[in-house]
């Protein structure tokens, strides 16, 4: 009896196993190919052939841009640029807000929680001449509009600006995960806090937020895959080859007149996936400790 | 140090949930706030503490106006029923946590947290998170955590709530001897009458918002001022009888269906001639007896030392507390004699005692 029914869930498992591969399969596949293909001249099918269709043919040509092409390294560093920027913005004001709108009663606090969530499912394309005009306001502004260090600015053609444009579009969003995760940390460990000698400042710095910080992980993470992979914006934004991102270097390969070389294509899409899955992987780890092994706290 | 809330209000929208609190504690007192849930005890504790602003009303400590400070500057320890210990931190720094935001220096603050500790008992727990100690240790450590900043005030809001009953036994007593060791004034909120009852020098009782009585436990039990407090305080709760009390040949009678009482003259005389009153009298005041009021045993709950008997009289049901020797079983025909010198009148109406204003 127990065999049997050690015999029938085993059978399950493998069935199950089996539907999952067949479904993964084809995802697998193209990661396969994309490997395969910058490594090789040409792919027949997953096999890498050279010019004249024998297999083999393997070559590093279509990585040559990372010694050959300076700007890449300038677009990547501009992308390192972005994300960071925006993560840092996303996940300062979001904390911030996201406090004040679980904890605090203040007037227009409703009106505020719903006009973001309007906002959030507001599609961005429809706001891009608008925005144009107001980042070429901005540009007029003396410093901050185009002669800050390493952002360049908050204003048109600047690394600045499209952090600011993102951040204005990811705020919704990061508010509310913020909102939900501060609605759980419980008000009797505020309270304490408050007690025990805490300003309200310090007791949000130093109390409150090492209770979410997994939530600020996550968070983090979001912001900076989007802001690394980010597309629309920057390459509407800035027209400046010094200030372009990883995204629009890879579009250029696309769009330019001469034969698409995928295999090139593909390679930089790998290159660009590298940090992003870094830093998953380091993030994640951190998002599953969760408290066991949390950082000390106090000062 | 004394407190003192002087017609203390908090209102939220509507509702009020402390409504014209008016009492002094004694610098030295341990002071138990008892009500039932939502009868605005914990909202009286937080307005102490600083966590609300009062709508109306003043908190003096000793002779200052407390109104407007900050709870950082009150110079209160609190022990809350979650614990509230801050999870991201070791036993010892939340011990320490207060102090290093009074700038207390190092070595007397890690001098008082190991005398805290030692006293509480959790000496051996000083690097372990709270996530990793049982209900009663995280307890221990939030009650030393009130402790090292060495307050003028202690806050308990339902300390031991969460605690099992043995547990709640031991800390009863524990905080309470601790208390009286230190010297510190304290207020403790709790819906356990018992506790209330057990620990405190004075108790305040609470319903809908509004203080409804302000008097030692023992006070409390004798003689209570309302019909809340006669059916709140004591365990198993008090009999509430509607009865008329008239005057026969210079004897009063407490009289309804098949239930005659006679009663002391003094207490009679409080309620003749006003028609229906409660008559409240508690289990332990009911004895099983040769004769008296004939009733029919409904049911029988052992409760160790005692037997809970619940006697119908006509319609209504009276418990009284039996020796177990007795053997009293389920459709026993009973009769029950009644303590007169404990019973309670109250007006049905106002719900005023008519013995004790």
């Amino acid at each position: 009896m127990e065999d049997r029914l050690g015999m029938g869930s085993r059978w399950r498992v493998a069935i199950l196993l089996l539907a999952l591969t067949i479904l993964t399969v084809p995802i697998l596949v193209g990661y396969v190919w994309i490997l395969i293909s910058t490594f090789s001249q040409r792919t027949y099918g997953l096999i890498p052939v050279d010019a004249s269709g024998q297999v083999g043919g393997l070559t590093l040509r279509n990585w040559s841009f990372l010694w050959e092409d300076p700007n890449i390294w300038k677009v990547s560093l501009n992308s390192l640029i972005l994300a960071i920027g925006l993560t840092i913005g996303v996940v300062v004001v979001s904390s911030m807000a996201g406090y004040a709108l679980s904890r605090i009663g203040f007037p227009g606090r409703r009106v505020f929680l719903g006009t973001t969530l309007v906002l959030h499912a507001f599609p961005s394309v429809t706001l891009l001449i608008a925005i144009f005009f107001v980042l070429r306001w901005i540009a007029r502004i003396p410093v901050l509009g185009r002669e800050l260090p390493l952002i360049g600015g908050f204003g048109y053609n600047t690394l600045g600006g499209v952090i600011l444009v993102m951040l204005a579009l990811q705020l919704p969003l990061g508010i509310w995960l913020m909102k939900g995760f501060f609605d759980h940390v419980s008000w009797d460990i505020e309270r304490a806090a408050l007690i025990d000698g805490c300003s309200r400042w310090r007791t949000w710095w130093q109390i409150i937020l090492p209770q979410i910080r997994p939530g600020i992980a996550a968070l983090a993470i979001f912001s900076f895959i989007s802001g690394w992979n980010e597309f629309l914006i920057p390459y509407t934004y800035i027209t400046d080859q010094q200030q372009s991102t990883i995204a629009a270097y890879l579009n250029k390969l696309l769009s330019d007149t001469a034969p698409v070389n995928y295999s090139q294509v593909a390679a930089v899409g790998l290159f660009q996936l590298i940090p992003v899955m870094l830093f998953f992987l380091f993030t994640q780890e951190y998002l599953l400790s969760i408290f066991a092994g949390g950082t000390k706290g106090g000062s | 140090m004394k407190v003192k809330l002087e017609n203390l209000t908090k209102r939220w929208g509507h509702v009020y949930a402390a409504h014209d609190i008016n009492l002094e504690i004694n610098d030295g007192e341990f002071v138990a706030f008892l009500g039932p849930s939502g009868c605005g005890k914990t909202t009286t504790l937080l307005l102490i503490a600083g966590i609300y602003k009062p709508t109306a009303g003043r908190i003096l400590f000793d002779e200052r106006v407390m109104n407007q400070v900050p709870p950082k500057n009150r110079n209160i320890g609190m022990v809350f029923q979650s614990y509230a210990l801050y999870p991201h931190m070791t036993v010892y720094e939340n011990l320490v946590f207060p102090m290093k935001l009074k700038r207390t220096p190092p070595a007397v603050m890690k001098e008082r947290a190991r005398r805290v500790a030692e006293m509480l008992g959790i000496g051996q727990l000083l690097d372990r998170r709270p996530g990793q100690l049982s209900g009663g240790q995280q307890q221990r450590v939030a009650l030393g955590r009130a402790l090292t900043k060495q307050p003028d005030l202690l806050l308990f809001d339902e300390p031991l709530s969460n605690l099992d009953a043995r547990l709640r036994l031991s800390m009863r007593a524990e905080i309470k001897r601790l208390q009286m060791d230190l010297g510190i004034t304290a207020i403790y909120v709790t819906h356990d009458q018992v506790e209330a009852m057990t620990m405190a020098d004075r108790v305040a009782v609470m319903k809908d918002g509004r203080l409804q009585a302000y008097c030692p436990p023992d006070e409390l039990y004798d003689r209570p001022r309302t019909l809340f407090i006669a059916g709140f305080v004591g365990n198993p709760p008090m009999n509430f009888l509607e009865v008329e009390v008239v005057q026969r040949d210079g004897v009063y009678h407490a009289l309804r269906a098949g239930f005659d009482l006679p009663l002391s003259a003094e207490r009679g005389k409080q309620a003749a001639g006003r028609g229906s009153v409660i008559l409240g009298v508690r289990p332990e005041d009911v004895m099983i007896a040769e004769e008296g009021i004939t009733g029919e045993v409904y049911v029988v709950e052992p409760l160790g030392r005692d037997d809970l008997i619940d006697v119908r009289i006509g319609d209504v049901h009276v418990h009284a507390l039996a020796d177990p020797n007795r053997r009293c079983r389920v459709g026993d025909r009973v009769h029950l004699r009644f303590n007169t010198q404990k019973i309670q009148l109250f007006d049905p109406k106002t719900e005023q005692s008519l013995l004790w204003t």
